[in-house]
């Protein structure tokens, strides 16, 4: 027989929660802004991997969500610090210097290697070419503490809309995906074995494909051997 | 007490009475006891120590709050907030780090040590409601 917890599995599988689908949102003068609601299971392990840590560092990598800060702090007692990085993509493009962004996030950082706990990474690698997303990816894995987990999302999807996604938390099983427009599209979508590759220097801890066309996937920093 | 849109402070602003800014302050704002709001033509560029924050203008600088930081649509801060709860409404501007933990501990330290000498005057010391 099911049990609760596989029950709520299976309806993850599923895909997205029929009472929030398509909500409508105030400013309906933006076409492109949508909001759904989505299982997520990858959340509950990122939570669960931070929650032995003393007052942990979480590094959120998408723009800022009022209402993010007060669940992680809330959950978590911890001190989160919000880098935008679509932002980030956003001035590049418009500035024509999409090429510098590598260069660019190799110095972007200012915390000191081994010192966050947690980075929420969101989806915001598949906006970005091979180089500037390694260059990305390496400079977050720096800043990890042995044991920290980083939560990443990744389409499995092509597709031409031109919008990121703020992703709302509405509880550790439910995700809000919020889209607004960018400046720059998804590239193409990147395989398992890219993304891992990404993150030669962590450990894929889980991997959960979601109906919602996104892989969700986190890693772990290896302790360093003895 | 409010602090009306065409006054400028620039020093150290204490006191034991709920605030609310419509002017400038420059430099420190202590009002450990208290709620402290930043109406949405203040514009703060200080060190901000109270019970509560409410902020529908800007705030550059750090913001301690021994209860709340609520950061309302349309308000601003630059700098990094320490409070067991913060709120941060949609179509709030928010630069900084959030801390929910050790808020407490900051809220009750003391006030920074006077500077040392050779150092710039300490700016005047305002009393609010005192």
């Amino acid at each position: 027989m099911a049990d609760a917890r596989s029950l709520t599995d299976l309806f993850g599988i599923l895909g997205p929660r029929r009472g929030s689908e398509t909500a409508a949102v105030a400013d309906t003068s933006v076409a492109q802004v949508t909001e759904v609601s989505y299982p997520t299971k990858a959340l509950q392990k990122f939570l669960g991997c931070l929650q032995g840590a003393d007052n942990p560092l979480i590094l959120d990598l998408g723009p800022v969500v009022g209402s993010n800060v007060t669940f992680f702090g809330e959950h978590l007692g911890c001190r989160i610090r919000v880098e935008d990085v679509a932002a980030d993509i956003d001035r590049h493009v418009k500035e024509g210097k999409l090429e510098l962004l590598p260069e660019y996030f190799a110095g972007r950082f200012t915390q000191a290697p081994g010192s966050v706990d947690g980075i929420l990474c969101w989806d915001i690698l598949d906006y970005l070419d091979r180089p500037a997303a390694q260059a990305l990816a390496t400079a977050i894995s720096r800043l990890l503490k042995a044991d920290g987990c980083l939560l990443g999302l990744f389409s499995t999807a092509e597709t031409n809309e031109q919008v990121y996604t703020k992703y709302v938390v509405v509880d550790e099983a439910t995700l809000r995906y919020r889209t607004y427009p960018a400046l720059r599209q998804r590239q193409r979508s990147l395989l398992n074995g890219d993304i891992i590759k990404l993150f030669k220097d962590l450990r894929v801890s889980d991997s959960f494909l979601m109906k919602s066309r996104l892989r969700e996937m986190l890693f772990r920093k290896p302790s360093p051997r003895v | 007490m409010n602090i009306g849109k065409s006054v400028i402070i620039k020093g150290e602003l204490s006191g034991s009475e709920d605030l609310m800014i419509e002017g400038h302050v420059e430099g420190r704002i202590d009002l450990k006891d208290n709620v402290l709001t930043i109406g949405p033509n203040g514009k703060i560029k200080a060190e901000v120590f109270a019970k509560a924050v409410v902020v529908l203008g800007e705030v550059t600088g750090n913001v301690t709050a021994s209860e709340k930081v609520d950061i309302r649509d349309n308000g601003s801060v630059d700098g990094d907030i320490a409070s067991p709860r913060v709120a941060i409404a949609e179509g709030a501007h928010f630069r900084g780090a959030v801390d929910m933990q050790r808020a407490g501990a900051k809220a009750q330290a003391k006030p920074a040590a006077p500077a040392a000498p050779g150092q710039a005057a300490q700016p005047q010391t305002q009393k609010v409601g005192a």
